[in-house]
């Protein structure tokens, strides 16, 4: 009883284990539980170009900071004889190529690949004295009187920080602007100057604001420019506008690039220096994305499993995984159905080779492979030979039965049954030596029962283990191996009757 | 719909069965087989020169030891070891189910005959032997020795019964107590086999008696048997005591709890002990009619099962007869 309890707690415990683990992979690292599914990753480049004076030459661009919303998959640089130097630089991630010599016109490449996360918290930090300007700006005269009457007619129409910024957005697109706001329009020119002008203004009333720098993530854009936006900080946090449209908010598909106003690109030794964005975006299965996200982060789950091996090596795998179910279909067809099989797990091995065959090709070939074989064996028996000949025999008889259905198919135009040599050749000639040895000994009737019952079993394994998301299950989830263990362990503590026993006894059944 | 309804009426509900004290085959492996019968007594019941040898050893009376064969080398010297007899059985020691088992119930010239009336050539019995060395009828294929045993006669008592082959008799010894018996007839059908599910006839005894409670072919209950028309109404084994006593003895002998003793009646020996099995089948049930569970929950709930060969005997006559039971 005590070991019964045991073996109990084990299941529980197992079965638990595989479902938890898999549970966890799904929700937590985002593993699909289906086949199918699929996440939009995002590749961006950036192409930095320059000519070169001929002396040494360093480039510093700035990398992309991790973010909440924004998953980096991976990073890579490209640049024949640069050496490449990644440094942090006050909380912004910066990369140097270097060179001792260089001359002409030179590129240089990083590649970044990314996953729109979900929609994060905007950023609740509050300024640091880095992040905005501490002196306030003055501009030049007659600029400055204008600024200051703008700034006070907006700070009469404006509540708190939010609506300041809102409200002298709007001002500066107004269609007919007023003359102090048409004086400072002067001063703009492109996006970027507008930006620094209304840095500057805000500044000028206070309010903490700072630069940032991104990308609209646009499939199959070439030679984007990194776009310049304002971060205000308001009561709830820093809060993103667009100079040129007044919208606030993060934009959709706004991939955030830079904080600060620090030089994008900063090239020492070279000349007409550039930097532009080309960006694809691409579908992956939910299941890459997932295993990529998981390496990153580095799980010790996903770390340290399958996903490692060699792609050979894991295909091998994703059959290997699948014989535990054939074991299990095996298992409940004997303990709880009372089907009888030809060697216990025979029919998994035959619903292994008809993965490779698929089932009716399989079905004809197993059927026809072992009747041969069987009118060959009864000549054999006629022979004064030693067991261990006869095996061999019958198995170099199997093989040439083989060999003769691949050449006759081939000349019929029928491929599938090329695939026999996926057969387990060993299996068969036991197979047919036992199937011998039954009809002599139990007659006929037990070769078909036992033979159906086999190709039975094996049919429905093959059913299950060539189901795609039987198959995406088990190699995805392999954790599911231990609820398997406990239900193996739980069907051979099962002491009931089969299914077969309810009819076999069933005249001995009161009333 | 009709089919279905037919189909479905086929089978027993699980808790019919229960009520009948039907034993199931995988409460058989884990509750008896696997808990009274531990592994390392095994080999010596799955090879039954062992079994024999232990018998002869403990004064349980077996069928006669010819000669025993467990080299190829040693074949050439089977002509020989043949000519002194003229019935004779060959066997695998390490053969289940009755596999293997070459009957040659006389001579016909130089030929053998088989207990069909088959003849065959002393090259067929060459090859025979040269089988079962080479483990054809051994559990997984492992080399075997053959064994040749003098024939049995059949106690004339069985000739109305009888078709081909000797009847048998499996008991079910659980703990050293007999709990269940049947006969088993070999038939036309079953092709001189003693094997129910080929068909063979099973006859239900009652353990107080030895008398016969209903006899099945197939499965289902049979009033005369198949060839010989004979009822089986009034068939009572003889030495049934002497037959009870000596399955209660197999389990001093080998220590196993559950077991299936087959058993035969020689018309000069009297009750021999022809083979032991450690995971008899459950078919014993249905040639009785009745479950054998509470007949093992029985013994299983007794404090002491260790007594005196002849007071299990009493044990078993008074609780299990069967009409004892239906009450």
């Amino acid at each position: 009883m005590k070991g019964r309890f045991q073996l109990s707690l084990a299941v529980v415990l197992l079965v638990a284990l595989g479902l938890g683990l898999t549970l966890y992979k799904h929700f937590a690292l985002g593993f699909p539980l289906l086949r199918g599914e699929t996440n939009t990753i995002w590749s961006i480049e950036a192409d930095v170009e320059f000519m070169a004076d001929g002396g040494p030459v360093k480039a510093t661009l700035t990398l992309p900071a991790h973010q909440s919303d924004v998953r980096i998959l991976d990073e890579s640089f490209a640049s024949p004889g640069y050496g490449i130097n990644q440094f942090d630089d006050n909380g912004q991630r910066r990369a140097e190529w270097s060179i001792r010599e260089a001359k002409g016109r030179q590129t240089l490449y990083y590649k970044v690949n990314l996953y729109p996360d979900s929609v994060s918290d905007p950023d609740r930090e509050p300024p640091v004295e880095n992040d905005t300007l501490t002196v306030k700006p003055r501009l030049p005269e007659p600029y400055q009187t204008a600024a200051d009457s703008l700034l006070e007619s907006v700070t009469e129409r404006s509540a708190d920080a939010r609506s300041f910024a809102g409200t002298l957005i709007t001002e500066l697109l107004n269609p007919s602007p007023s003359q102090n706001t048409n004086m400072l329009l002067g001063m703009i020119d492109n996006r970027e100057s507008r930006t620094r002008l209304l840095i500057d203004l805000l500044t000028m009333a206070d309010i903490p604001v700072r630069m940032v720098r991104g990308l609209y993530l646009e499939d199959g854009r070439r030679r984007q420019p990194m776009l310049d936006m304002l971060e205000v900080y308001t009561s709830d946090g820093w809060l993103m506008f667009d100079p040129v449209t007044g919208e606030s908010g993060n934009p959709a598909n706004f991939f955030l690039w830079q904080r600060g106003g620090k030089s994008m690109l900063d090239v020492m030794g070279g000349t007409q220096s550039s930097v532009s964005f080309s960006m694809i975006s691409q579908a992956v299965p939910a299941r890459d994305l997932a295993i990529r996200n998981s390496q990153a982060d580095q799980v010790a789950l996903v770390d340290f499993s399958i996903y490692d091996l060699p792609l050979e090596v894991q295909n091998a795998f994703k059959n290997i995984l699948l014989i535990p179910i054939g074991a299990l279909v095996v298992l409940f067809m004997r303990i709880i159905v009372g089907l009888r099989t030809s060697g216990t797990f025979m029919p998994v091995l035959i619903s292994v080779a008809f993965l490779e065959t698929q089932l009716l090709p399989g079905l004809t070939i197993f059927i026809t492979i072992v009747s041969i074989g069987l009118w060959i064996r009864s000549i054999l028996s006629q022979l004064n030979m030693l067991l261990v000949a006869r095996l061999a025999a019958v198995m170099i008889v199997v093989i040439g039965i083989m060999g003769a259905m691949s050449i006759l198919s081939w000349k019929l135009g029928i491929t599938q049954a090329l695939t026999v040599t996926f057969f387990p050749m060993i299996i068969l000639a036991w197979t047919i030596e036992r199937m011998s040895i039954l009809w002599e000994e139990e007659g006929p009737k037990d070769v078909v029962i036992e033979g159906f019952g086999s190709l039975l079993v094996a049919s429905i394994s093959y059913l299950l283990m060539s189901n795609p998301t039987v198959e995406h299950l088990t190699f995805n989830f392999p954790e599911l191996l231990f609820a398997v263990l406990g239900i193996t362990l739980m069907l051979g503590q099962y002491t009931g009757y089969r299914l077969l026993e309810l009819r076999r006894f069933r005249p001995l059944a009161q009333g | 719909m009709e089919v279905i309804r037919r189909f479905i009426d086929s089978f027993a509900k699980p808790g019919q069965l229960r009520e009948a004290g039907i034993l199931s085959m995988n409460s058989r492996n884990l509750d008896y087989v696997i808990k009274y019968n531990p592994r390392r007594l095994l080999p010596q019941v799955d090879n039954k020169l062992t079994t024999k040898q232990m018998a002869q050893q403990a004064g349980v009376a077996v069928p006669e030891l010819l000669g025993v064969v467990s080299y190829q080398s040693e074949i050439k010297n089977l002509s020989q070891l043949l000519a002194a007899h003229e019935h004779f059985v060959i066997k695998p020691a390490q053969g289940s189910g009755g596999k293997g088992i070459l009957v040659i119930t006389g001579r016909d010239g130089d030929r053998y005959v088989k207990a069909s009336g088959d003849t065959l050539e002393f090259e067929d019995i060459n090859r025979h032997v040269s089988n079962i060395l080479g483990g054809l009828y051994s559990l997984g294929g492992k080399s075997d020795v053959a064994m040749i045993e003098g024939l049995i006669q059949a106690d004339p008592v069985f000739n109305d019964y009888s078709f081909e082959g000797v009847p048998d008799i499996r008991m079910i010894v659980f703990r050293g107590f007999p709990v269940m018996a049947m006969l088993r007839l070999a038939t036309r059908a079953s092709d001189g086999k003693a094997n129910l599910h080929q068909g063979a006839v099973g006859v239900g005894l009652d353990i107080a008696t030895g008398k016969s409670l209903r006899a099945v072919q197939f499965d289902s209950p049979i009033k005369l048997h198949p060839d010989t028309r004979h009822s089986f109404e009034s068939l009572q084994v003889p030495h049934w005591d002497r037959l009870l006593e000596l399955t209660a003895a197999c389990y001093g002998m080998t220590g196993l709890g559950y077991l299936g003793v087959d058993m035969v009646l020689d018309k000069h020996l009297g009750p021999l002990i022809l083979e032991l099995n450690a995971r008899p089948g459950l078919a014993i049930q249905i040639a009785n009619g009745c479950g054998i569970h509470p007949r093992l929950q029985k013994i299983e709930a007794m404090p002491d099962w260790n007594i005196p060969i002849p007071e299990r005997v009493i044990f078993s006559k008074q609780h299990f007869t069967s009409q004892h039971f239906s009450s």
